[in-house]
């Protein structure tokens, strides 16, 4: 009888004892990536029909418009 | 073609909202969208200072980190734009956004009520073909894709805002500020947007069918 008491108590014990692990609570980071519709570069289609060379150099005279020093001197 | 900057010179901006303006009128925004605004520090102060923001296209844009649905990407020029199929209104863009940049059509409604979210695209455009109605419908005007810079930009009076290319208006910047003897408090926000390096997000593949 003590004998079967002990063992009942022994598993029970160890049952009760073996959900106490300890995980972590800190969620990982995972950088999500972008699953939306996709989207044409700047010089494809319209007006330079994917003439990148000709985009880049009028780009690049519209940037260069903004410094007025060079305008005035 | 290297990077999209903007550049906001304090010492040159006199709170015109031309920029402001401008790009209502260019991307005909709805009423309570304001994809950039002039903030004015000290105002009425001797020695007031004013900054046009916007959307500052950051180099590791808090927004795209904190979206839930994933819906923003970058541009080969490093221009941060958003998929508004994809948005559902959450507002957590918002709150990430160190200069307050995405716009909601609805205000400050609840979770999802509040509408897509509406921002700054560097006037170029969304995941729709260049130039279409859709388009300029869902993102404004797309100048970007006719050579154009940002329409803000562009119209400034005083060119206290520079837009395109980082070395280039880097170089203007540099330029103007030995003139002046002083760099002032210029470069507003290049540190809290720029400071951090590229994240590397590819772009969208383009279209199939496209050059």
């Amino acid at each position: 009888m003590k004998k079967s008491l002990f063992l009942a108590l022994t598993v029970s014990i160890g049952l009760s004892l073996s959900a106490c692990g300890e995980y972590s609570q800190v969620a990982s980071y995972k950088p999500g990536n972008y699953q939306g519709k996709s989207d044409t570069r700047p010089w494809e289609g319209g007006q330079f029909a994917g003439n990148k060379q000709a985009w880049e150099a009028a780009l690049n005279s519209r940037n260069q418009a903004q410094n007025e020093y060079k305008k005035a001197n | 073609m290297a990077r999209m900057k903007f550049l906001c010179d304090a010492e040159r901006c006199i709170e015109c909202n031309g920029c402001v303006t401008a790009c209502k009128n260019e991307h005909e925004l709805p009423w309570g969208v304001n994809r950039r605004r002039v903030v004015t520090i000290n105002d009425g102060v001797p020695g007031e200072k004013s900054i046009s923001v916007s959307c500052m296209h950051c180099s590791d844009a808090p927004c795209m980190a904190v979206c839930p649905t994933d819906c923003f990407y970058k541009t080969e020029e490093g221009v941060v734009l958003h998929n508004k199929d994809a948005c559902i209104g959450c507002g957590y863009c918002f709150f990430a956004c160190p200069f307050g940049a995405p716009q909601f059509p609805s205000g400050p409604a609840a979770f999802g009520a509040r509408g897509k979210m509406d921002k700054c695209t560097f006037c170029a455009g969304g995941p729709e073909e260049n130039g279409s109605k859709a388009e300029f419908e869902n993102y404004g005007r797309n100048r970007i894709s006719e050579g154009k810079l940002p329409a803000c930009a562009e119209m400034c009076a005083t060119k206290a805002l520079l837009a395109g290319d980082a070395p280039v208006i880097s170089d203007i910047f540099r330029d103007r500020a030995l003139r002046r003897g002083k760099a002032g408090d210029a470069a507003w926000g290049w540190t809290t947007a720029y400071g951090k390096p590229e994240q590397a997000a590819p772009a969208p593949a383009a279209k199939e069918g496209a050059k």
